[in-house]
Order: C-alpha cells, then structure tokens, then sequence
C-alpha cells in the first residue's frame, strides 16, 4: 500500500516554506515532510469503526497550507505525526462496499469520551472541546491524526460509523468528494445569519468560495449576494452559483459602496454590508472585509487565517462581529435542526457542484497535483484530487480554462 | 501676411509621415495614398489691444443691451459669473482672457460704487477648482481681493439654497439656476468661446444649472439629436438651452453676456511643429519631434503627463463682444466659423484620428478611458456641419493609449461607471437606468461639493456625449490602447495602424476613402 505521509520534522517543515515562498503555493511539497512511502493500513480503533478505501480525494487549502509550512503553530497540539493528509473523501466501506464520504471530526463520539463535550452534546461536533483526548491521539480530524490514516492513501483510513454518510446513486463519485467543503460552506451561509433582505459580500471564489455562494444562493437566497473573484473561470462559476454580482477583488469595496450608498471616511466605509464573507483568510482579505461590512455587521471566516495584522479599531467602533466558520455538525434552518452533511449533499446535488473537479491525479504524481492546487485560480481550475481509483495511472483532466458552461 | 486657410492633402507617395496624437505623446504613421489629411487653418491674428477692445466691447453692446457702465450703479447686487477650469485647452498663458475681462468690469463696477460683488465659477457639474487654478484664470489681483473675503464662490449644484427654480419652457423643462445670480440687479457672464458649441444661452443654463435642469439636455436623446453639437441649427442640445435661456431672461434675470474668441495658436515654441505641416517641418522641427518622442519613450506616465500638463498655451483673444445673449452669440459663432471651418468635400469611409493628453474634464488630470472615448466620439467626430466626416456605419480609428487609469479625486464616479455600468452595456440609450443611482448617490455628492470631484452623474454624460457617433459608426478601433480598457468601452484594439485598418476592412472592405483629421489644433470640418 501506498500514501502519502507528513511527519514531524521541522527543518524540512522550513525548508517546505521557504521553497512556497519562492515557487508558489503547493511547492512546499517536493522539499518538506510529505513523502510517499509505504503505508500500513490503520487499525481498527473499536467496535464501532470501519475501514473506508478512498476513491477520490481533495485537496484542501488547510492540506496545502500544512504541506506549504505555513500553517499556525496553533495546530500543533491538535495534530498528531506522522499523519496521512485528506479529509475531504469519497470512498468505499470495506465490508459493505458502500460509496460513503466521511464527515472527518474527530468529536468525543469517535474519542469514546463519555459523557460528550457539551458542544458535541448540541450536535455541533465542529466545536468538540476533546480533540486532543480520549483513545485517539490528537487530531482535529481524519488526515491530521495518526491513528485514523486519511484519504491520501491507497491504504484507506478508517472512520467512526458517526462519521459516515451513505452517497445516494445520483451523486457522481466528483459530487460526493465536494459534499466536505461544501458541508464547510453550508456551515458558514448559516453563521453568516444573513435574511433575505441581506447585501452579502464574498471574498474569494476558490472552492471553498464558491461552495459559499452556491450554499447562500440556495438556503438564504439574500437579497443581493457579490463576490470578489479573480480569474475569469471563478467569475463564470461565481455567477452560474448564483451570484448577483461578480467582480474583481480589488473592485469588491466600490461595489458594496455603491450599493449601500455609504460614504466614506478613514478608507472604511460609513454603511456597508450586513455580511462579509471571508473565504481567503489573508491579512489583507481580513482588513478588507471590515472596511466594507456595515456598523453592527457581521464579518464570517471561512478560509483558515494564521497569524495575521489587521488594525481592529473600525471593529471596535463599529461594534462588528467577526465569528469563525470552522467544519460542521448541525445547522438550524428554517426551523428545522439537521446535519449539515445531509444539507451540503442536497445543495452538492441540486448546483451540481462535482464539475468543479479540475482535475484528478494519481497519489505518485503529487508534486504535480499540490503544484496544480496551489495554482488552481491561475491555472483555470477549481479542485483538484487524488484519484485512488486507478492505481499509478494519470486520468486527470487538464487544467481546464473554461467555465460552466464550456 | 495674412494666415492661410485651412488644407485638404491628399496623400501621395513622396507625403511625409503623418503626425498623430497618441495620449502623452506623438506618433508618425504613413497613411495609405489616396488618403485623405486635414489641416486646420493657421491661427487667426490676435487683438492689439485686447483691454481696448474689451472697453470697447462694454461700451457699445450688440442687440439691446446698453452698455454696461450704464447698468451698473451704487446699492445694485453684481454677480460676475466666468467659465471653469475645463476652457480653454490647453489653459493659457497668463494672464487669462477671464482675468483680462473681470478686471475691465470690476472697474466699471468700482466707478459706478457697486459693492455688492460676487464672483461665481460655473462649474454646472464639473469639479470645483482649486486656488491655484481660480488664481491663474483670475489673476492674482481679483482672487485676492475676492477669496479672502467669501466672494470668490464656485457653483454648488447640490445646495438647494443656492438654487432658484425659474420655471418650466414650453416643452416642460426645469430652469434651476444659482439663487445669487438669478436674482442679482446684474448677472455678467465671462464665456471663453473655443468651440461653436460654448457659450450663448448655454453659459448661464448650463454653466449655473442643477442636475434637476441639465438632466433635461443632457441625455442620449438630445445627444443623438445633435447632429453636430457644434452647429447650433442642428443641434437639441442648444434648442433646449435656448428655450432655457428666453425663459430666464423672461423671469427677469439680466444677463448681460461677454463672449471671447481665442485664436487657435495652442502650443508653445518648443513644440511648435505640433501645429505645423510635417512637409513644411524645420531641421529644428524634426530635432525636437525626435528628441521629444525618444525622451517620452523613456518617461514614466505620471512624469509625462506633468509634463504636458504644464504646458500654458500662447492662445490669444482675437475677438470680444458683449450685451445681449443671442446677439453676442451669433458674433461669437461667426468668429468661431471664420477660423476653424475648412470645406471638405464628401464623406469617406475611415475617419482617422490622434487624441491629445488633455480634453475638458482632464485638465490637470488623468485622461481615463471614458474621456478618451468622449474626446474621440463626442468632441472630435462632432467638429463638423453638415454631415459627419465619416459615413453612416464607418470607421473611426483613434490613437491613444487608453489606460485604464482614472483619477480618484477628480472622478471617483468614474470608476464605479467603467466597472459596473460599462461591464454591462455601452449602449447610451440603455445606461439611463443608472443615472439616477449615480446622480444621487450622496458619496458622489459629497466629493463634488467638498473635494474636486465631478458630479456623480458626470461619466453618463460622456457617455450620451458619443451617443450620435455610437448610433452612426460600424466600428470604433482604438490604436495603441490597453486592450482591457478598449474591450470595456465596447471597441475594438489594435496594435498598429496598419492593423487597425486592416480590422476596418472587414467593416468599410478593402479599398476604402480614409481622412485623417490633423487636430488640434482645432478645426472643424465644413463637410459638403
């Protein structure tokens, strides 16, 4: 069996940095502590896990930014090494060979912690407070703990049947890989708490934006919904996801200053919008989402920030609320309490969110595949996976540089 | 020695290389033979002694006006109002004909005992001047003895107790002027005529007007209706500013109208082979063509536009008159005519031109795209009676680098029109469902009347001001320009002359008429 490992090293852990640094995102992969090797498959932690083969695996921004050493040391007690990155899966159960994805927290459920955390104990398993307890060893999810493997490998991972959600026939193996970050997306249009008589900003259109404003534009459906989007590709997609409007980045402030009429004072707007959602998590998205969210507004991180420098006194004037969208667990919607995976495969189903797979590699060629991920908007792409389906054989698409409706 | 008249060439083989404007900067471009390069007229003389004839101008009025001194008494309300920042092009060399002018006035007012002066700029909805520039058209002596003092104003189309609403004409058009000058004793207006489209009744029900008054002439309607907006006959833009000005003179404002002729002498001697002939260029000529253009080649854009904007242009006044509106006018027209027109004979299928740094709303600015198509398509293919240099469904082919730069201070709306309203139309009877957002947008206003920053709804009328050629043109090729910026505006890039009209063909066919209009310096085409 063949994976890919990430093991505790720290000089390559700098070494992956610095060649980020200079090449790019996704470049840290060729130099840090990612090796593909021989990999054992993970025991069964208890009686009530199963093993899953995956069939594909993404790549996600927090993958690229631990392979790229640029994640926050905050982490450090959370993971445990050497770990088999991947949690956005779509595989098969050993026994029942049923398509299933995998809701990757590892809550006090899978810890065997009884009685649960209180967060865990509300169904919001995103919040658990016992990550780094219980008979597992450490770990935020699967494919950041080394006692679960993750989807990174041919080896497959193993997964509390809590964690399991069957994949209906009518969601392709490309849907059900995006049901994970799109579960991340329906999380946040929820803590976004925004109505239908919103102006909702989004910063950002890679997958995890996109995912947002298919999630808004189905479940909130606000009355005006813009995204800054940087490449002509996320532009289409932004739109055909149902953005009102779509724009360049860097013209996102004027839009919202147009459409709220604000003046403008200090840089920062006077009004702005009831909802700015951040799906880049950079010092400057950060800073830019608070000069364009309204007085008492309310600004939602999506993208995993580090550490960043943003001056915070429009926030404090302005009494802004700023919350972290972090995973999943339940949502309330429309007066009803759900799984947020249920509601992300609904959403996956009805935008058909699987033909934003870019592009699929084998586990061998993953120098390529992170490259290609760390330069998906450039590259014309949206998500790239490992393909586990045919072993050590290329069946990706190239990058494409065409949109939806291409 | 007289000036010569304007010149039709018709190029040949042995025709030099034709200079064409290109932004900050020049091109030479061989154009093909059989084509067609128009040259204005030299500039006309200039007043001996332009004071005199100012005097003179004052003391015998046209139409029934009596002269002004006989108007001006002790106790009386004088408002002088002058034209803004955007005449004349480039500004002039000191001292300005509007300080020349008030200064005469001011004079008369003094020995009258008038001491209820204000000044006004007529900025309608353009942005407000800075000191520096209300010093240099007012020279220092008016500006100090004024603007210490709250008598130096700007016109502020937002301030609703600034504003007088006069009436409506008989076509039901809003007259809302400046308060202060519609119910001054007195109301003079200091014009500087450039164009046959200045002044007249358009200086007072422009120049002092609401958005609630100009919106009524300033749209893609009456745009397209001014065919040209240089020949006032044919032109909707100045019937309706006619019905305007009789109704404000009916309502009782008195105007007593100063209308000043610049001659077309634009540039200064360093780069006078601008303005000349290339076939008549000096040995000094063409060493400071190819020493300008290799040193712009090397200058950041930002330098080369201080450069060019620092020029001051030798214009000089060549005529004055004053008294009543339309009687003046029709003098100033006259003038206007007499130097610029140049008999062409038909129309061709290529109408090619080079757009210089500056236009009205750039001085001291950046020339952003939307000017530029404003320059080419509003200004340029409008200097015309008769009909257009260009035929029905033609080309025009302009040179410029087009960037996709503005000025924030100066057009902040600007930028929010190119980003969105442009995004998703170009057509000028389709944009009109923005308008109002942008003309009330109280961020815009705000930046009109505190900053220097044109009105909200400043880029529509721009836009409308190229709704005649949009209507009338196949194509619109931009030579040269950021190929973004010339997508958004709805043309068509090309690298090179040779391209463009290479891309023309597939619009006008493979052997078409071509004229070049050589401007500026300023002249408009008399088209037969």
């Amino acid at each position: 069996m063949k994976g890919l490992v990430f093991e505790h090293n720290l000089a390559r852990f700098a070494a992956s940095r610095l060649a980020s640094v200079v090449g790019g995102s996704g470049r840290g992969a060729a130099v840090g502590p990612l090796h593909f090797t021989d990999v054992e498959p993970p025991e069964l932690p208890g009686p009530r896990w199963h093993r899953v083969h995956p069939i594909l695996a993404g790549i996600c921004g927090s993958d690229l930014s631990t392979v790229d050493g640029r994640s926050s040391r905050y982490f450090e007690d959370v993971v445990s090494f050497p770990f088999v990155p991947g949690h956005e899966v779509v595989g098969t159960l050993d026994d029942t060979d049923a398509r299933v994805v995998i809701e990757p927290v590892l809550g006090c459920l899978a810890r065997g912690i009884v009685p649960p955390c209180a967060a865990c104990s509300r169904g919001a398993t995103g919040g658990c407070e016992r990550v780094a307890f219980g008979h597992l060893a450490p770990g935020l999810q699967i494919g950041f703990c080394s006692d679960t493997g993750g989807g990174w490998s041919s080896g497959g991972l193993v997964a509390h049947e809590a964690q399991l959600h069957r994949v209906p026939d009518e969601l392709s193996d490309d849907d059900a890989v995006m049901v994970e970050p799109t579960a991340c997306a329906v999380h946040a249009a929820v803590a976004a708490g925004a109505e239908a008589t919103s102006a909702v900003a989004v910063l950002g259109a890679g997958t995890l934006g996109l995912c947002t404003v298919a999630a808004l534009a189905q479940l909130t459906r606000p009355a005006w919904l813009a995204v800054g989007a940087k490449y002509d590709h996320q532009r289409r997609w932004a739109q055909e996801l149902g953005a009102d409007e779509v724009i360049d980045p860097e013209q996102l402030v004027r839009a919202v200053r147009r459409r709220s009429r604000s003046l403008e004072a200090s840089g920062t707007l006077t009004g702005g919008a009831d909802v700015v959602i951040d799906c880049v998590g950079s010092d400057e998205s950060i800073a830019q989402a608070l000069r364009m969210v309204r007085p008492r507004g309310r600004v939602v991180l999506v993208g995993m920030p580090g550490r960043v420098s943003v001056d915070l006194a429009s926030l404090w004037h302005r009494e802004v609320t700023v919350v972290g969208a972090y995973a999943y667990g339940t949502e309330e919607i429309g007066g009803l309490v759900r799984r947020t995976f249920d509601v992300a495969m609904e959403v996956v189903a009805v935008k058909g969110l699987g033909r934003l797979v870019s592009a699929r590699y084998p586990l061998d060629r993953f120098e390529e595949a992170l490259a290609h991920a760390g330069a998906a908007g450039r590259r014309g792409a949206v998500k790239v996976v490992f393909d586990l389906r045919a072993r050590g054989h290329f069946r990706g698409t190239r990058p494409s540089t065409k949109g939806p409706d291409s | 020695m007289s000036p010569r008249p304007g010149f039709v060439l018709e190029v040949d083989r042995s025709t030099p290389s034709t200079l064409f404007w290109h932004g900050e900067g020049y091109r030479l471009e061989k154009l093909p033979v059989g084509s067609r390069v128009l040259y204005a007229p030299e500039p006309v003389d200039a007043l001996p002694d332009p004071v005199g004839a100012i005097r003179r101008a004052l003391d015998e009025p046209l139409g029934d006006a009596a002269p002004l001194r006989s108007q001006l008494h002790a106790g009386m309300t004088l408002t002088i109002a002058f034209d803004d920042v955007s005449l004349p092009l480039p500004p002039m060399r000191g001292p300005d004909v509007r300080q020349l002018v008030i200064e005469q006035v001011l004079e008369l007012a003094a020995e009258a005992g008038v001491d209820d002066v204000v000044l006004i700029a007529a900025l309608a909805l353009h942005r407000r001047m800075t000191d520096a520039e209300l010093r240099h058209a007012l020279g220092a002596r008016v500006f100090d003895a004024f603007a210490p003092h709250g008598l130096l104003w700007q016109h502020d189309a937002e301030d609703p107790d600034q504003l007088v609403h006069l009436g409506l004409t008989d076509q039901g058009e809003d007259v809302e002027i400046n308060k202060r000058a519609a119910t001054s004793d007195l109301l003079v207006y200091v014009n500087i005529n450039l164009v046959a489209m200045d002044g007249g009744h358009k200086s007072v029900a422009t120049g002092l007007a609401s958005y609630k008054s100009l919106r009524h002439h300033h749209n893609a309607h009456t745009m397209a209706q001014s065919r040209s907006f240089m020949d006032q006959h044919r032109s909707e833009l100045h019937s309706s500013n006619w019905r305007m000005g009789r109704l404000i003179a009916a309502s009782g404002v008195k105007v007593f109208q100063i209308e000043t002729n610049l001659n077309t002498d634009t540039f200064p001697e360093q780069f006078r082979f601008l303005q000349r002939r290339e076939w008549e260029w000096t040995a000094r000529d063409r060493a400071a063509f190819l020493a300008s253009s290799k040193a712009l080649e090397a200058t950041p854009d930002r330098v080369a536009r201080s450069i060019f904007h620092s020029i001051r242009a030798p214009h000089k006044m060549s005529a004055v008159q004053a008294g009543e509106v339309e009687a003046v006018h029709a003098r100033t027209t006259e003038n206007v005519y007499a130097q610029q027109l140049l008999e062409v004979e038909g129309q061709s299928d290529i109408l090619t031109m080079g757009l210089p740094y500056i236009c009205p709303y750039n001085v001291n600015s950046i020339m952003n795209p939307i000017l530029v198509a404003c320059l080419g398509l509003g200004y340029f293919f409008n200097m015309y009676r008769g009909q257009p240099l260009v035929r029905a469904g033609g080309v025009v082919i302009m040179s410029h680098p087009t960037p996709w730069a503005f000025h924030p201070g100066h057009h902040p709306s600007y930028i929010d029109f190119f980003e969105q309203v442009l995004a998703e139309t170009t057509d000028p009877a389709e944009i009109g469902k923005y308008e109002e957002a942008f003309a009330t947008d109280p961020w815009y206003i705000h930046l009109y009347r505190t900053g220097n920053a044109y009105h909200g709804v400043h880029p529509f009328y721009m836009w409308y001001w190229c709704a005649h050629a949009l209507e009338h043109l196949g194509s619109v090729i931009i030579v040269g320009g950021d190929r973004a910026a010339v997508r958004r505006l709805g043309f068509k890039p090309a690298s090179s002359m040779a391209d463009a009209l290479e891309m023309a063909s597939d619009v006008v066919g493979r052997d078409p008429s071509i004229t070049h209009l050589h401007s500026p310096p300023l002249l408009m085409a008399d088209v037969r």
